[in-house]
């Protein structure tokens, strides 16, 4: 396929088929570094404070959060929203930029699916927990009972929810698994004994030939088509939780698409913090490279700019409704007792993302990284100022209240961490971390090495046209 | 499944195995399969194969998930427990996308796959019938039965063509 040379290569450096098997191959096989154990180990310490913290919730009872009956939702929904927005990015890249068919994808969907992966099911763990008394969290289905059969209320955008969820947590496993099983196959072809036969255990024996690459692709290709909706519906579905009440602050039209934008915006923010350590650390910079960092920016600078001005036009609306409960509501938002927390979200959210307007920062690596945890910390916020500060002061004065968590709402959330941080760390030494056949599929037309070979073909200057590579 | 004898040409690149693909075809000879680390594009239709069904199978699952989805709810809420809720229509149908939407991408999703796995004979635990290891790395195979090919017309024609090696040995593929 032909591509013309002034595109930016995605592939740095010398490069062959079997060297791209052996770059990302390697570090699997290699018995893991001192950074990996150092990482794990803290998250694995992180994970028991989570199990500690949920042991005592489930024996004690949620009276141990900080919630009071002003404020039911607290930190819990907080995370559980801001967890399902990061799990918004890899469906995203692998399925909306396959249909529009962007190369870049190629490097980073693997992590990135498999991030999505890890946040869903961390958002999992707090509506299950909230829920009060998670052995009996089948009621949310639609099983026959012995209550009539009473069924689940499917007016609920609660319950449309778990259906979102679950649904997404599934097909994004699918997706992800259906795009392992060559790679793991590539795997399994160079191991001997144990690591053989858990490898060819786990692909399915896969054997490359022409026959199975069709059917790959047009599965592929309609998992694409499904999750690109699915992904839209999830956000849209979480949000109206909130839209279809009548709290003052949720009941408004803009939070399907805000919702969608700010999930698309976070997720992007922590594939970037995850994969500057990982190219570091795994040696990747070849395949994720500094071009893929800067559209990605790109992509962080446009649902930023979504995000901040669904924030002006809420205030605006707010205004302009003239209700007065939706006008102190806002107001409060950002000038009561909780104003740090908004204006710590409208300075991560709304002013950092601006600053990749400029070239130089979206290609400066320690700033991109201190960017995007930034936008990590400011849609953390984001979930607890819409939470929070609208259920803080309702309609009636008398019983409005403060919150604040308690040590287990805190534990909770750095052991939420420590439970995502864990299966990514796990998922990095034994999985290939970026896609190799795909990787494979695009060398002969955005590989350094092959934009070198065809402009010299045609006689171009690549100094004039392409001056990364010259 | 038996053995059987093939003729095995590998190449180390895509376009060279293009080229014998539409060469050993031309001559009139059939071939079993060809074996790639990644899609090559334009192969499948080298080697005359007719466009994937796969798509129908989802079509017909995402129908299956629909029906399943709208019907269930319709069925619940509808008739078999009609709620009251302020008097508002207990078939409210606008309340019941959400759900059937997410379960027609479910049942097309895993329906889909399933039918793929299947088709393909990937089963866990099941193994590669595949001519050489190096498939799923950087070595580019085709294979054609020996009972149907004439081996040293073929093996000039792949050796011309840049073959990296011909060989004819037993293999399951």
């Amino acid at each position: 396929m032909y591509e013309s040379p002034i595109r930016r290569p995605l592939i740095t450096g010398k490069t062959s088929y079997a060297k791209i098997t052996d770059d990302i191959v390697t570090p699997i096989e290699a018995t893991p570094t001192k950074w990996w154990y150092l990482g794990f180990g803290v998250s694995v310490a992180a994970l028991g404070l989570w199990l500690l913290t949920v042991g005592y919730l489930l024996f004690t009872g949620v009276g141990v959060w900080g919630l009071n009956k002003t404020v039911d939702w607290g930190w819990d929904i907080t995370n559980f929203v801001w967890w399902v927005g990061i799990g918004h990015a890899g469906t995203l890249i692998s399925a909306v930029l396959l249909l529009f068919r962007q190369k870049w994808r190629t490097a980073v969907n693997r992590s990135a699916e498999a991030m999505t992966i890890f946040a869903v099911i961390c958002a999992g763990t707090y509506p299950l927990l909230h829920a009060g008394r998670p052995w009996v969290i089948y009621w949310v289905f639609p099983l026959p009972n012995t209550y009539g059969s009473l069924w689940a209320n499917f007016n609920s955008p609660l319950l449309w929810d778990v259906f979102a969820i679950s649904t997404y947590l599934t097909v994004s496993l699918v997706f992800w698994y259906v795009g392992l099983i060559p790679d793991l196959a590539t795997i399994r072809d160079r191991a001997e004994g144990l690591r053989k036969k858990i490898y060819g255990l786990l692909s399915f024996g896969w054997n490359g030939s022409a026959k199975a690459w069709q059917r790959f692709e047009s599965v592929s290709l309609i998992l694409a088509g499904l999750a690109t909706p699915l992904v839209l519906s999830v956000h849209t579905i979480v949000s109206m939780d909130f839209a279809t009440s009548v709290i003052p602050g949720w009941h408004t039209t803009i939070f399907p698409p805000y919702f969608v934008a700010g999930a698309v915006f976070s997720g992007f923010a922590m594939v970037l913090t995850l994969l500057i350590i990982m190219r570091k650390v795994m040696r990747l910079e070849a395949y994720i490279t500094i071009n893929h960092i800067d559209v990605m920016n790109k992509i962080i600078l446009v649902t930023g700019s979504i995000v901040g001005s669904a924030y002006i036009t809420e205030f605006f609306i707010a205004w302009y409704s003239a209700v007065p409960y939706e006008q102190y509501a806002f107001i409060n938002r950002a000038f009561g007792p909780y104003w740090w927390a908004y204006w710590a979200m409208m300075t991560c959210n709304v002013i950092t993302p601006q600053l990749f307007w400029s070239q130089k920062l979206r290609r400066n690596i320690p700033a991109v990284f201190i960017i995007s945890i930034f936008v990590n910390i400011g849609m953390w916020f984001e979930r607890f100022v819409i939470i929070v500060t609208s259920l803080h002061r309702d309609y009636l004065p008398s019983s409005w209240a403060m919150y604040s968590p308690t040590w287990v709402e805190i534990g909770m959330f750095i052991g939420s961490l420590g439970l995502f941080f864990t299966l990514f760390f796990l998922f990095a030494k034994f999985a290939p971390v970026i896609a190799i056949a795909e990787v494979k599929s695009i060398v002969k037309t955005s590989a350094e090495e092959h934009i070198k070979k065809t402009a010299e073909k045609e006689g171009i200057d690549l100094k004039e046209v392409n001056p990364q590579i010259a | 499944m038996s053995q059987q004898k093939y003729i095995i040409g590998t190449f180390l690149d895509e376009e060279p195995l293009l080229a014998a693909v539409k060469e050993v075809r031309a001559t009139g000879t059939p071939i079993h399969e060809c074996y790639t680390p990644f899609p090559v594009h334009g192969l499948d239709e080298a080697l005359g194969y007719s466009r994937s069904r796969l798509p129908r199978a989802a079509f017909m699952f995402g129908v299956l998930g629909f029906s399943l989805g709208l019907s269930m709810q319709a069925w619940m809420l509808g008739f078999d427990w009609p709620m009251n809720i302020g008097g508002k229509p207990s078939l409210a149908w606008p309340d019941f996308v959400p759900v059937t939407f997410e379960l027609t991408v479910l049942i097309t999703a895993l329906g889909m796959v399933g039918t793929y796995l299947v088709a393909c004979g990937f089963i866990p635990g099941s193994d590669p019938k595949m001519p050489d290891p190096g498939v799923t790395s950087d070595k580019f195979c085709i294979a054609i039965p020996s009972n149907t090919a004439d081996y040293d017309k073929i093996n000039g024609l792949l050796q011309r063509l840049g073959a990296d090696s011909v060989v004819e040995k037993e293999v399951e593929l």
